[in-house]
């Protein structure tokens, strides 16, 4: 058991590496043949203030003299030595920046796939329980309906009701503007993070609502619920018996395997609420040509896919052993 | 015969339906159980035989009241001489009317066993079980493995101690020899003897129909979907001219030490049933009545019959 | 004679939304540019039966803007998730040939691409083609292929394990004569399927990446800068310059969907049975 889970993580871990590696290859070759120039965008950015020391510094840092091949391998060193470069707009380093924006980041995602993982799984055995009812139905429209919607315009549709019209809620920023960032409360953080949570989170859970729902059915029509039916199990006892332990890894997998659409969704969510983290900067970054935020951020938003990846890879050779040798 | 006064289950006419949706519009009503009449008294066991899709399993179901939404059932249960009620199906389900199921895909693949046996309710019967492992010769400590951890043999037992745990007066045992050697259907079967001698009704659901003689007091035959003759389990030891029905008397032919004959013809599918005598299309001795007007139950030598013509 | 009837309705109610659809995109093509030129004199009005969806800051007519947007949109989803399909299927067949380290190529390929957040690809594909048009659609185009190709690899790995083909294969026939009568005619059903229901997540990639700037530029009327526009305005109370162009874009990609939803029924009706 143990060993086919490190057999997984090595596995995975070799994977992950390829996948980053062909990802900084890939999105540096993008970067390259934009029609923007990083170092001339930079230096248009600073305007006067750059001496020609600076200028010679951030041109072997994009090594702009030289052919594309060692430029790759420069910029990549510099990357596995932690140095992202520096930022054009907010003149700082990439790597400080996006630690502290990550965290808030985190902060938005973690709030919104947590919510999501409870509700979706909450409504997907409601819906796998009363199968075909009236109320399976119209949840399951709900989903449907939901999974249509534009992360944005929901929430422009909240930052509307629940900032505009009823005023609950700020309508941006992480904290309040003009407060210094030290005497920001954590209640005053939890007040900013309500609403995009909220709306990344509704954008979410109808997948993991409709899988968890066929799961539930399916056990519910295995040979095992039909007898601890017979044995005088009701709906509920079944599902808190058989259900949960059935669908519940599944389920996590599924949702850790998510992490994708939830950086995504996180992106959008971000900047109608002007939360300032990943997303709201890569985006800045995008439409100001800010080249080494923009590739820190891809760089980093790949290795968080391939860690729920991975983790979802390595809950499912947990679940898989004991399934597979049932089978048997 | 005193035993008749106090049946512990006696079915009459029990009819099951089941709604299927054709293509999406058309309502059709499948008939898989038709004027079904079974009674079982308490210490004895009643096999019930009859080929796959003959309705053995759904007549279970139909006792323990966990049919599907889209079943539908008519005719009467009565369970110590109270009327089934879904109610009360519901009160006596796991208490005093408890199913062995045929295989451990009926236990939960992620649930303990010791757990799983000692079911939902409480207090946990903690103390029943480890009588009934240490009867079986069970060791207790496969309490903590998982139902894919067991052996064959043990399986069976640990499926039975799920019946026995509860003190249930009526135990349905559905196909439980599939699958085995003729030493684990012996072992299961005696099983299931020693818990009638206890005072305990079993009905025995099978297609073993020999294994079914063997240790059965009593013997009903199913085809399509309803009973065609209860007779006492020697008479199938004396021979077909012991049996009333000639339905039994051709699944004796049928049995590999009497010649294997088979019968010609096939049972007929729910949907598609002959409109009075279910056996009336490849029964032998079939007139023009058998065609126009379904045979009642009638009682012949000890045994009951539905066969105008059984004697 | 009840399963043709049931097929009608179906094939009826297909024919009725595609028409609806086809109306709508065309009303969008159609409108021409002085309609929602702006006025200033007209400007910020709520919807009315002049405007019924009102006006924005500029004095635009929301309600002609909004089709106007929508086509864009949808021209561009449709160009985007065609592309898409057709990548799709050319890895999906790949498979086909049997190569194990080509199999592998094409997992890891996949893995790669939605091992990146497809906002985030998008995006980067978009600022690397310099915004605008092109770059919205290829970035589309290369981020939607993944789960159609897994599909089709799938059916093109069970197809393969097929008796049929097995003897095909034994009776000298070549990959791709196999390909080409044995298994396209599988395949394609399958293709057009998930074409449609590529197409609704298309469009709304398409606005998602315009709302945040990165699509056409802003004079455009695409449905994403019509929003990212709205945001501005919101707290000065133009809720409708908000609610409506965004509920007209759930609606269409709805309508989408049930199309995509019925003709998975009448192509492939077995897998349709949910």
């Amino acid at each position: 058991m143990i060993q086919r889970l490190i057999r997984i993580f090595i596995t995975n871990s070799l994977k992950m590496i390829s996948l980053l590696l062909a990802v900084s290859i890939i999105s540096f070759i993008l970067v390259c043949a934009s029609p923007i120039d990083p170092v001339q965008q930079y230096i248009f950015s600073l305007g006067t203030a750059v001496s020609p020391q600076q200028r010679a510094e951030i041109e072997e840092y994009w090594g702009v003299n030289e052919p594309p091949v060692e430029r790759y391998l420069n910029w990549l060193g510099e990357v596995l030595k932690g140095n992202l470069g520096e930022s054009a707009i907010y003149r700082r380093p990439v790597a400080d920046i996006i630690g502290q924006r990550f965290l808030n980041s985190l902060a938005l995602m973690i709030s919104a796939w947590i919510l999501s993982g409870l509700i979706g799984f909450a409504l997907g055995c409601v819906m796998g329980l009363y199968q075909d009812r009236a109320l399976d139905k119209i949840l399951k429209k709900i989903c449907y309906i939901l999974s249509s919607i534009p992360t944005f315009w929901l929430g422009l549709l909240f930052l509307l009701i629940f900032s505009v019209w009823l005023g609950w809620f700020p309508s941006g920023f992480s904290s309040p503007i003009g407060v210094l960032s030290e005497n920001v409360t954590v209640w005053q953080k939890i007040h900013h993070l309500i609403l995009p949570a909220l709306t990344l989170s509704l954008m979410s859970f109808s997948n993991i609502a409709l899988h968890t729902r066929q799961k539930l059915i399916d056990v519910l029509h295995r040979e095992y619920a039909q007898f601890a039916r017979a044995r005088g199990e009701g709906k509920w006892m079944l599902l808190r018996r058989h259900g949960l332990r059935n669908i519940m890894l599944p389920a996590l997998t599924l949702q850790f395997a998510s992490f994708a659409e939830l950086f995504g969704g996180s992106v959008l969510a971000e900047n109608v609420f002007s939360y300032p983290g990943l997303g709201s900067a890569v985006s800045a970054a995008g439409l100001n040509s800010d080249v080494p935020l923009l590739l820190g951020v891809t760089l980093l938003s790949t290795l968080f896919v391939c860690i729920g990846n991975m983790i979802a890879n390595i809950l499912y050779g947990i679940v898989d052993p004991q399934i597979r040798e049932v089978h048997k | 015969m005193e035993q008749k006064k106090d049946a512990l289950l006696k079915i009459q006419n029990l009819s099951v339906s089941f709604r299927r949706y054709n293509h999406g519009l058309e309502q059709e009503n499948l008939q898989v159980v038709s004027d079904l009449d079974l009674t079982v008294y308490p210490g004895e066991i009643v096999a019930i035989a009859g080929s796959s899709g003959s309705g053995k399993s759904i007549l279970a179901s139909a006792i323990l009241g966990i049919l599907p939404n889209n079943a539908k059932v008519d005719g009467n249960l009565y369970f110590k001489g109270e009327t089934l009620t879904p109610q009360l199906q519901q009160q006596l389900r796991g208490t005093k009317i408890a199913l062995v199921p045929q295989s451990i895909a009926f236990l939960d693949p992620l649930m303990k066993i010791g757990k799983q046996v000692d079911g939902h309710r409480r207090p946990k019967p903690v103390q029943t079980r480890k009588a009934l492992f240490a009867r079986f010769g069970l060791p207790q400590e496969i309490q903590y493995l998982y139902p894919f951890q067991l052996s064959g043999g043990m399986a069976r037992r640990v499926l039975v101690s799920t019946a026995l745990i509860s003190d249930a007066e009526l135990i349905l045992a559905d196909e439980p020899t599939p699958g085995m050697s003729l030493d684990q259907a012996l072992e299961a079967l005696q099983m299931f003897r020693e818990i009638a001698d206890q005072g305990k009704g079993v009905v025995l659901i099978t297609h073993d129909l020999d294994l079914a003689f063997e240790f059965a007091d009593r013997v009903a035959v199913f085809y399509a979907g309803t009973t065609v003759e209860t007779a006492p389990a020697s008479d199938f030891k004396k021979g077909p001219d012991a049996l009333r029905h000639p339905y039994s008397k051709a699944l004796w032919h049928a049995l590999p030490q009497n010649g294997f004959h088979p019968i010609e013809g096939f049972q007929p599918y729910a949907g598609n049933l002959p409109p009075a005598c279910l056996f009336a299309p490849r029964c032998p001795y079939a007139t023009e009545k058998c065609r126009t007007q379904a045979p009642l139950l009638r009682e012949v030598r000890g045994g009951e019959v539905r066969c105008y013509y059984g004697a | 004679m009840k399963k043709l009837n049931r097929r009608k309705k179906v094939i009826i109610w297909t024919v009725f939304l595609v028409l609806v659809f086809l109306c709508l995109y065309a009303c969008g093509i159609l409108i021409p540019e002085d309609v929602i030129a702006s006025d200033f004199l007209d400007a910020k009005h709520m919807p009315s039966w002049k405007h019924p969806f009102g006006t924005d800051a500029l004095g635009r007519d929301l309600f002609f803007r909004t089709l106007k947007g929508l086509s864009i949109s949808i021209t561009i989803g449709m160009i985007a998730s065609a592309i898409s399909a057709v990548i799709a299927i050319l890895v999906g067949i790949s498979v086909a040939v049997g190569s194990k380290p080509l199999d592998s190529l094409i997992n890891w390929l996949i893995d790669l691409v939605m091992g990146i957040p497809h906002t985030i690809l998008i995006l980067l594909i978009s600022f690397a083609l310099g915004r605008g048009l092109k770059g919205l659609i290829i970035g589309i185009a290369s981020t939607h292929w993944c789960s159609l190709a897994r599909v089709i690899r799938g059916e093109v790995l069970q197809l393969r394990s097929q008796p049929y083909i097995a003897i095909s294969r034994k009776l000298g026939k070549s990959s791709r004569w196999i390909l080409v009568h044995h298994m396209l005619p599988h395949l394609l059903p399958q293709f057009f399927v998930g074409l449609i229901l590529m197409f609704p997540h298309a469009i709304l990639h398409e606005a998602a990446i315009s709302f945040l700037g990165f699509g056409l530029p802003p004079e455009q009327s695409a449905i994403g800068i019509i929003l990212s526009e709205s945001m501005r305005y919101l707290s000065t109370g133009m809720w409708w310059t908000a609610v409506l162009p965004g509920l007209t874009l759930v609606c269409i990609v709805l309508l989408v969907d049930k199309i995509g939803e019925h003709l998975r029924k009448l192509i492939d009706p077995y897998s349709a049975q949910e």
